[in-house]
């Protein structure tokens, strides 16, 4: 590992005075950033260790009469929080969804934003990889890309984001509150994630030396509690990262659909929200037909970034199923295996 | 004491302690963290060294920065091919077929990505490992060939250990064109890495021409004596400790590269030095199960009798060294066929030298053949368990010798039975559980050789009635520390807590390698050899010694139990062993063992463990992922030293059964021809969510013919069978044949 600085402040000023140096980096969880250095994938100059700062660990009610959870938070704690997994039922599922016990217990909510692709080529400092080294290339296209993007890719960078927390936070529409040289402000987490475009090697909307200090939900997200799920496709029972995920969200009144979202996971460089499918959606009647048309829409314009073509068609049925089981019920607690489609039904009656 | 008219005669004789189904003697040290494995060894005075490896796969290094890294605060050395010691012999000589070549810094070549090219060694580990990242390789590259598609197919001279290529009985070709259906399949599996859980660690320590290494191996003796020839100093100069291995798999067997590079790092700096591998460097110097493609093609008569099998392999090994995949080897053993035709070819890719992987051979062939046979049995429209009782192997096919013991049908009858079997529809796609999810059932056969090498112990029973019992054997997390020292009891006729059980050591007698299998037969029989020895010794004492209540029993003979003889015509007639020491005046009496295969035996008899295994998966219609939900094994092979230990080996074995058949391979960048998941995040074994429910019946059988013991090996079969069973299960619950291994759910859309 490179040597590096090691700072610890006291307080968001020292920590945003520290963090403004150039190959500075913030170090909360150090799940993801932590192995990055050791591979030297990742090579900063200075971390700043945010894990001391006051006031960042608590979730409370906001002002706005959503709900506020600090950027230190850490996933196990989120997932677990009784009342919050009752108001924010797939967010939890996801929390729970992802990683390894060992690993939620220590990677935080404001780390989880920020975490990057896990594409190979990102992780392996030989290979060719804009988003590691801009202008170098990128090795995934035409090697192992079995599980990259189908969404939003460019020439530049096929990667994808490998969150499942974020997939559920964007259909909820959370907001993410930064802290930064400039003064506080805030966005909304589907902005927060950049495309590739021609520059995979800027991932989010933050500026050097800004800082995640919190996430919202607003007044709105609770809404969708009774019918709220995230499923996640992948390749072993757990600790595996997702092949295609979706998270669905429904607000019904008289059997029909007043509000929907669906967000999907694994396949873009972002959680991949899907507004036309949402507005699809108002008015219908739950059921197979109408979800299985919104997914249709939700992947317009799918195209595969090299042998992933399987993806795109899973995850129009990810999606349906997401949709069908959230139209089912929110169930009493987080099944055993969450997000696991071998949880629930496969035909999914409706209001079960 | 067990008096059963079961046991065999040395057990009856000698036993209290095998069969007991004990826990483990080391199981106290490995829960308290408190067993030392070769990397918790801090010898004063200790570096640390990290190894450089190459991540092109054919080329030469152009340019290390040496400089760079020797500026770097705490390192001390940088060894390159320019100031590596030398060797007394050229490491790419095989002076043997088990001294494969070493990549240990000869020359600039490079033959495979992750090949070491450098060695840094420094103060701290920190320091070391940043000094691999400052030597900033410059490579002159050539595109290397990594697939099974690139290169020119040969036949190789042998294959495994050193089996024929080619094999065959009666005429294939004329029997499939005869026969009344055919069936013709390719399967493909892929590259797969052992993955110990403890990564290749070594700490030398030199003291003039001597050294002394803590390193994880399976064959301490064949270690010391290659690291001998390589260094040119005596075998005996060298001490290498090896209590613990975190797992081998095949991949310790040998003394690999990176391990002779810690020696000659600790060489080159006159102190002690740790190297211990980094994860993903475990993906190219220290072995890997090479890929293969294997074409099956079986013709059955009418009645479903098989007439031929014709098993093609196409597999590859590195461009500079032989190991072959002998994977349709299993083709001969297992199903009766009047004509069998197997033949291996291979390519030469720019990879490291594939190696042993646990069950060389048999896994991969295992998983092609049960799932060709599965699909002729759904050709005939029989029961895939009709099927192959219906072609069940009398004598073993190949070579017509009857087995020494075979106890398969009743594995299958009662693996059956507790699977529930009898109620499979035959048809796919026909059941779904409660929830809706296909469901499937598959069987497969396991097997595996029962093989035996040489070994060596020492027994010693003491004037206070103690005994001491020593051989060099190697506990890998099988529980050979359990199972040999209950065989060590038994041979000296004590309770297993008057027995010392060393092991793990080269100055100990040579256990032979623990592999193939075959190790609580070899090293087992050895130790029971040393007991009997010193029994045999107390008895002639106590036979002579006209004090003791044994004397003069010579026609009749003595039993010993529990630490007295006994007269075998009056057992209340005894003396204690303290007793016939005493007299005699011996402060101790030593015995020796040895074991070796019997080539009589060998010659008339065909020696092999068997088992079923059944599995249950469940696939989701729509999304094709795949969940087993069930499996049942049922193996026999032998006698049974101790069932815990047998259980958890068959548990494991059929784990990674499901492994083979759903998760692992090698996902290898075929430009570069580096491996892209080298880490256990991406490369998926199980996790304990993906194991539901795994039973494993121990299946009665005895036989007179291995060995004096009747012991058989258990640490492998359990793979085979396995894979092929869920294979099978995936097809019965989707009606879809998936040739393509591991089965991914885009395979099933």
């Amino acid at each position: 590992m490179k040597p590096f600085e090691y700072l610890r402040p006291g307080s968001i000023a020292e920590a945003l005075a520290a963090g403004a140096a150039p190959g500075a980096a913030y170090l909360a969880g150090g799940t993801n950033l932590l192995d990055l250095m050791k591979g030297g994938a990742s090579l900063p100059d200075r971390l700043v260790d945010i894990t001391r700062l006051p006031g960042l660990d608590r979730v409370e009610p906001a002002a706005d009469g959503g709900l506020r959870i600090g950027a230190l938070v850490r996933n196990a704690t989120l997932a677990h929080d009784p009342g919050f997994a009752r108001a924010y039922p797939a967010v939890a599922e996801a929390l729970l969804s992802g990683a390894s016990a060992q690993l939620r217990n220590a990677a935080t909510v404001g780390g989880n934003l920020v975490q990057r692709t896990r594409c190979a080529y990102f992780y392996d400092p030989t290979s060719a990889c804009n988003k590691r080294r801009p202008g170098s290339g990128c090795d995934a296209r035409g090697g192992e890309n079995r599980l990259h993007a189908v969404l939003g890719w460019s020439e530049h960078c096929i990667a994808t984001h490998p969150s499942d927390f974020c997939v559920a936070l964007a259909a909820l529409g959370a907001v993410v509150e930064i802290a930064g040289p400039a003064g506080p402000r805030e966005v909304l987490l589907e902005d927060f994630h950049r495309l590739p475009g021609d520059a995979p090697e800027r991932e989010t909307v933050l500026e050097p030396g800004e800082l995640v200090t919190a996430l919202r939900l607003p007044p709105d997200a609770a809404g969708f509690a009774a019918h709220a799920r995230y499923i996640k496709l992948r390749e072993r029972t757990s600790y595996a990262f997702a092949v295609v995920s979706a998270a669905a969200a429904l607000r019904l009144e008289g059997g029909v659909i007043a509000e929907a979202r669906l967000a999907l996971g694994a396949v873009a460089l972002k959680p991949w929200r899907a507004h036309g499918a949402e507005r699809l959606l108002v008015g219908r009647t739950p059921g197979p037909e109408a979800f299985r048309q919104a997914a249709e829409l939700a992947l317009e314009g799918a195209t595969p970034s090299g042998d992933n073509g399987f993806k795109i068609e899973l995850a129009r049925r990810i999606a349906t199923r997401a949709l069908l089981l959230a139209a089912a019920g929110t169930p009493e607690r987080v099944p055993a295996l969450p997000a696991s489609p071998f949880s629930h039904p496969v035909g999914v009656p409706l209001h079960a | 004491m067990p008096d059963s008219a079961n046991m065999a005669p040395m057990q009856r004789r000698h036993g209290s302690s095998i069969g007991q189904p004990l826990t483990r003697q080391d199981g106290f040290l490995k829960v308290t963290g408190t067993a030392r494995y070769a990397a918790d060894n801090n010898p004063p005075g200790l570096l640390h060294a990290v190894l450089a490896t190459s991540r092109v796969a054919r080329g030469r290094v152009a340019a290390l920065d040496v400089a760079a890294a020797l500026a770097h605060p705490g390192v001390v050395e940088v060894m390159t091919p320019a100031n590596r010691p030398p060797l007394a012999i050229d490491p790419d000589e095989r002076t043997s077929p088990f001294a494969f070549k070493l990549d240990v810094l000869q020359n600039d070549r490079i033959r495979y990505a992750g090949q070491p090219i450098a060695v840094v060694i420094a103060e701290t580990l920190e320091a070391a490992t940043d000094g691999t990242r400052l030597l900033a390789p410059r490579y002159e590259t050539e595109a290397p060939q990594v697939s099974l598609e690139d290169g020119e197919p040969f036949t190789p001279p042998v294959v495994g250990p050193g089996y024929p290529a080619e094999e065959q009985k009666g005429d294939a070709e004329a029997a499939l064109a005869a026969a009344a259906r055919h069936v013709e399949a390719r399967y493909e599996t892929p590259s797969q890495y052992h993955n110990a859980m403890e990564p290749h660690g070594i700490v030398a320590s030199w003291d003039g021409d001597r050294l002394t290494l803590d390193t994880p191996t399976q064959g301490l003796a064949i270690a010391q004596m290659r690291a001998a020839e390589l260094l040119g100093i005596p075998a005996e100069h060298i001490h290498i400790r090896s209590p613990f291995l975190g797992g081998g798999f095949g991949s310790k067997g040998l003394l690999a590269g990176p391990q002779m590079l810690g020696i000659l790092a600790a060489r080159l700096v006159g102190r002690p030095v740790k190297l211990v591998l980094q994860r993903p460097q475990m993906y190219g110097p220290v072995g890997h199960r090479a890929a293969t493609r294997q074409t099956l093609r079986l013709g059955v008569d009418e009645n479903g009798a098989l007439q031929a099998i014709d098993h093609h392999v196409l597999t590859h090994s590195s461009r500079f060294d032989d190991f072959f995949e002998p994977a349709a080897g299993v083709s001969h053993t297992l199903y009766a066929s009047p004509a069998i035709r197997t033949r291996h070819e291979a390519v030469r890719l720019d990879v490291g030298t594939p190696m042993f992987m646990r069950a060389p051979g048999e896994a991969s062939g295992s998983i092609a053949l049960e799932s060709a046979i599965d699909e002729m049995a759904w050709a005939c429209g029989m029961d895939p368990l009709a099927f192959r009782l219906k072609n069940y192997a009398e004598v073993e096919p190949i070579s017509g010798k009857p087995f020494s013991s075979k106890a398969l049908r009743d594995c299958y009858a009662q693996g059956a039975e507790r699977f529930g079997w009898a109620t499979r529809p035959l048809a796919p796609r026909q059941m779904r559980d409660e929830a809706g999810f296909l469901v499937g059932w598959g069987v497969g056969t396991a097997t595996f050789p029962a093989l035996m090498f040489q070994a060596q112990a020492r027994a010693v029973l003491r004037q206070d009635g103690s005994g001491v019992v020593e051989t060099g054997a190697h506990d890998m997390g099988q529980g050979a520390w359990t199972a040999l020292a209950q065989i060590a009891a038994d041979g000296l006729a004590l309770p297993l807590e008057r027995v010392e059980f060393h092991a793990g050591d080269s100055r100990l007698p040579d256990a032979g390698i623990a592999g193939g299998s075959g190790h609580t037969a070899t090293a087992g029989m050895a130790i029971h050899g040393a007991g009997a020895d010193v029994v045999a010794k107390l008895a002639a004492l106590a036979m002579d010694d006209e004090r003791s209540p044994l004397f003069g029993a010579h026609n009749a003979g003595v039993v010993a139990r529990g630490g007295r003889l006994h007269r075998r015509d009056d057992e209340s007639r005894s003396d204690s062993y303290e007793d016939i020491l005493q007299r005699a005046g011996l402060a101790e009496i030593e015995g020796r063992g040895s074991s070796a295969s019997d080539p009589a035996a060998q010659a008339a008899y065909a020696m092999h463990a068997h088992g079923a295994v059944f599995a249950e998966v469940k696939v989701d219609p729509e999304l094709g992922q795949v969940r087993v939900t069930r499996m049942v094994g049922a193996f026999a092979a032998g006698t049974i030293i101790n069932p815990r230990m047998v259980q958890s080996q068959y548990y494991g074995g059929m784990i990674w059964g499901l492994s083979f058949a759903l998760l692992e391979g090698a996902a290898m960048d075929h430009r570069s021809g580096r491996v892209m998941n080298g880490d256990l995040a991406e490369y998926h074994v199980p996790v304990n969510a993906d194991v539901p429910s795994v039973e494993a019946i121990l299946v009665e059988e005895r036989d007179p013919h291995v060995n004096a013991l009747g012991i058989k090996g258990v640490g492998e079969i359990g793979i085979t069978g396995s894979a092929g069973a869920i294979a099978n299960a995936v097809w019965h619950a989707t009606g879809r044949r998936v040739r393509r291994f591991p089965v991914s759910l885009d395979q099933l859309l």
